[in-house]
């Protein structure tokens, strides 16, 4: 690699060729501020905030943009810079609508982090867009036009990873993002739009009115269960490492909130990947259904009954992890316990906005009844804690209730891409060979790669296997299906970058490496574990004794149905 | 041939003549020697999006030298191996002229391109998006589109008149001319080819259109033009070719800033800070006519140190020159 000699504020600095200023200033810790650089998109340079002064330009550049070349003397915070990076500010906040109280970022906002640094007059300008409409995405993502600041970073995300529903349209001399009105689009509720957006102009549904409802109801048995990906992640929204586990403390917190019962959504995993197995190794025999496509990921089947209805019949039928554990909280722990189906109230913890929609599909219904009553995202979980004054990050660590309590390796990975497909892949394994696999772990599909491909021998038959992130990932995978139908026996997607630790519920920021950083912490549980496959947990084992013992059972508490889907917004 | 062409051009000194006023010879040099990419292919583009108001020389040229255009593109085409032209015209040129220009090309490999509206989609950078078949904003700078342009190909854009002077030159018969667009209250309105060396007064008078009345100018474009006064005509022309005239008794400084704000808020792109709102601030305050100089000071100097490209820097021109020189 070739270096170059640049100096920045007078420092000589040593830098590979190719690089941005702002990458170079990072690494040597020298701070540029930026608003709307995002690490996942290619630089808008929209905000001009990362303006640097380079010696013999005229104007200014924007760090994030542009390439360092030998020889450049850059400067970084002169009295010139820092003017305008203010008045630039203060044209930013002139159409930016504060909530302040009600915003993702209200314990981390960076936005009014500048505003204090540069002594911004947030309302030297009158708000510009004070009267734009809030737009709501089904029932899992709002999104207020009248706190963006147009840097289209939603725009860019959505088109380039995800189903593309965000556009852009000129109204009266003016560029705004609003939801296409292209018919053959919709959104699939993914909530990258939140995770990219610098200001908090999208949200969850529910994210900041309704998180309590839950716990105020009145004399109801609340149980909640949390999923396998934010026990690595939540601890970022009180000041941890990202990648840091908490698994015992969010137990703890949640039972210091009131709940009645805790379970880990992980345990509900093992269920799923026991069926999903159970599935492949069926249409493996039949040579229907072929490929199967993983199905837990409801932005990944919104997609699919949208955009792809002819590939309904490859989604395994299998509920995602929420669902199943929902459904058996409703009907067996119920039973066990002698409550009344109307005094007991399921939330579900998840790092997805998709799922607050997944929990409203109608045919999940058991005997009338959802299984599960409220999805509250990562962040809202973190700041009903905060609000109710719980540290996690000091609390006491305790045990998950039982049965529901003790995952196996498999079901913690759920939360990274190809978690799902290495976790069925040990059952499917063990359940066609009757032996213990040797080497427990698929490197092949792991990691944030987009598309992971790769081909096991299972008692000499090969199983072609492809490991999908992104809509946009998934669209090509389906194309290569479309050449040649037999190309895969397995497909998983997760619309998210990396999967659910990616998802769009989880702490901002989010970015590759942070997602990196969840995503290892996984693995490493999974590694600890004694028990490393679903089919051998004990919950699963007993519960198949007890409660799932024949056809018509399972079908009701673990299954479901997909449909061809009109546009919902 | 191809180096003797570029060596041809190089020695007449021409200068672009979009506004910019880049080496003509070193934008064909680089594009010449800038390797392309797997398409194998290098691009031309006529750039006819003339889009300031009261400017209408491109026009004019187009209507009365098509053939030394399509000349020029042809040489252009002739250096760059396996190469593909463009002619990006305004809407109106377009409807107007099509049918004419089509008759022109032949059998040459030069397709025309229709303008969608906004005067940013002029902008070179803009362009290679338009003909991309994306929403026209501009481009991150570096790569140039001389190294980089149409699909990562080098991609050679020239002014419409740039074209017809790289003719004349490789005839022989360049004269280091330009063409001048006078309008507004000008006595004898049209497009004049006169000396590039020329100064303002020299136009004025060329064209017999030194007013006898109390009257200002705006030099270099209808919209990012600035403001000439009577005791600053003794010198060139920067940037377009273009002297709009006005009856300073007869001008409502207002109404025009309000045409020009108006302006830039329908034809820019909307993409950067300074010049989303920063030209619509400017249009606030006129509409209200509550004019805070400091306010617009700071507007002016974000605008023209931070804006994402040519059309937002030049945006506080205009307004800048006529509050200094006039209000």
């Amino acid at each position: 690699m070739k270096q170059i000699k640049i100096t920045i504020n007078n420092k000589e600095i040593l830098a590979e060729q190719g690089k941005t200023i702002l990458e170079i200033a990072k690494e040597n810790k020298i701070k540029i501020p930026t608003l709307c650089f995002h690490p996942d998109l290619k630089p808008g340079a929209s905000c001009r905030i990362c303006l640097v002064q380079i010696k013999g330009e005229k104007n200014f550049c924007t760090a994030c943009s542009t390439e360092a070349r030998e020889g450049m003397e850059i400067f970084t915070n002169t009295f010139e810079i820092e003017k305008a990076r203010k008045i630039n500010l203060e044209l930013l906040f002139a159409q930016h609508k504060e909530e302040c109280k009600d915003c993702v970022f209200e314990y981390n906002c960076k936005f009014l982090k500048l505003a204090d640094k540069y002594d911004v007059k947030i309302s030297r300008f009158a708000d510009r867009k004070t009267k734009f409409p809030v737009y709501q995405f089904g029932p899992a993502i709002v999104f207020d036009s009248a706190k963006c600041i147009d840097c289209r970073n939603c725009v860019e995300i959505c088109k380039q990873k995800e189903s593309g529903f965000l556009d852009i349209e000129e109204k009266n001399g003016f560029f705004e993002v609003i939801p296409t009105k292209n018919k053959k689009i919709d959104c699939i509720y993914c909530g990258q739009c939140i995770i990219h957006c610098p200001v908090g102009a999208f949200e969850a549904v529910g994210e900041f009115e309704d998180i309590e409802k839950p716990l105020k109801a009145q004399n109801k048995f609340v149980v909640f269960q949390f999923a396998p990906a934010i026990r690595s992640s939540i601890g970022e929204e009180f000041g941890l490492e990202p990648g840091l586990v908490v698994t015992g403390k969010i137990v703890a917190a949640i039972r210091k909130l009131g709940a009645n019962m805790v379970f880990d959504t992980s345990v509900g995993a093992d269920f799923t990947t026991f069926e999903e197995a159970k599935e492949m190794i069926e249409r493996h025999k039949t040579k229907k259904g072929l490929p199967i496509f993983s199905s837990c990921c409801p932005s990944w089947v919104k997609f699919i009954e949208f955009f792809h209805p002819e590939y309904i019949a490859n989604l395994a039928t299998t509920r995602s992890p929420q669902v199943i554990l929902g459904g058996m909280i409703k009907t067996y722990l119920l039973k066990s316990k002698n409550i009344n189906p109307k005094n007991i109230v399921v939330v579900s913890v998840m790092p997805c906005t998709s799922k607050k929609y997944e929990i409203q599909r109608s045919e999940l219904k058991i005997n009338g009844v959802k299984p599960v009553d409220y999805v509250l995202t990562t962040r809202e979980l973190a700041y009903l804690l905060i609000k109710n004054k719980i540290d996690l990050k000091n609390i006491e660590p305790e045990q998950a209730d039982n049965p529901f309590g003790e995952p196996s390796g498999a079901g913690v990975i759920y939360g990274a891409s190809g978690g799902v497909a290495e976790s069925v892949l040990r059952t499917v394994y063990e359940k066609i060979t009757g032996q213990k696999l040797q080497d427990i772990e698929f490197r092949e599909i792991r990691g944030e790669k987009g598309i992971k491909t790769a081909s096991f021998k299972i008692k000499g038959e090969e199983i072609r296997i492809a490991v999908v992130d992104g809509i946009d990932n998934a669209k090509k995978v389906l194309n290569q299906i479309k050449e040649n139908p037999n190309i895969y026996h397995c497909v998983e997607v997760m619309a998210c970058p990396g999967g659910c630790i990616g998802g769009g519920g989880q702490p901002l920021p989010s970015d590759k490496k942070i997602r990196e950083s969840r995503a290892k912490a996984l693995y490493e549980i999974d590694k600890q574990k004694q028990i490393r496959a679903a089919h051998e947990n004990p919950a699963v084992k007993e519960m198949y004794k007890k409660y799932l013992t024949d056809e018509k059972t399972i079908r009701k508490i673990c299954h479901t149905r997909y449909y061809k889907k009109k546009r919902e917004n | 041939m191809a180096d003797d062409i570029i060596q041809k051009i190089k020695d007449s000194g021409l200068l672009g003549r979009g506004g910019a006023g880049f080496l003509a010879g070193l934008k064909w040099e680089v594009v010449k020697n800038s390797p392309t990419n797997e398409r194998g292919k290098k691009y031309i583009v006529c750039n006819a999006s003339e889009g300031e108001p009261d400017v209408f020389k491109d026009k004019f040229i187009l209507e009365n030298h098509l053939s030394e255009i399509i000349n020029g593109i042809k040489i252009a085409l002739d250096t760059f191996e396996n190469s593909f032209a463009y002619i990006y015209l305004n809407k109106n040129y377009y409807k107007k002229l099509n049918r004419k220009i089509r008759k022109a090309i032949g059998n040459l490999p030069i397709a025309l391109f229709e303008k969608p509206k906004g005067y940013i989609a002029g902008e070179e950078t803009s362009v290679l998006e338009v003909i991309e078949g994306k929403r026209s904003e501009p481009r991150i700078k570096p790569p140039f589109p001389i190294q980089s342009g149409l699909w990562g190909c080098p991609t050679l854009i020239n002014n419409v008149e740039t074209f017809y002077h790289i003719s004349k030159i490789l005839k022989g018969e360049y004269k280091n001319t330009c063409f001048y667009c006078v309008s507004g209250k000008a006595k004898n309105p049209g497009v004049f080819e006169l000396p590039e060396t020329s100064t303002i007064e020299e136009i004025l008078k060329e064209t017999r259109n030194t007013p006898d009345f109390n009257f200002f100018l705006q030099v270099g474009g209808g919209a990012s033009g600035e403001i000439i006064l009577p005791d600053e005509l003794n010198q060139k022309i920067k940037g377009l070719g273009s002297i709009i005239i006005f009856d300073k008794n007869k001008t409502d400084f207002f109404v025009l800033m309000k045409k020009w704000a108006e302006f830039f808020i329908q034809g820019n792109c909307d993409k950067c800070v300074p010049c989303r709102e920063g030209v619509y601030r400017i249009n606030e305050m006129l509409k209200t006519g509550q004019i805070n100089k400091e306010t617009l000071q700071d507007i002016f100097f974000v605008l023209e140190k931070t804006s994402f490209c040519a059309l937002g820097r030049g945006a506080m021109s205009p307004f800048k020159t006529l509050i200094t020189k006039l209000l």
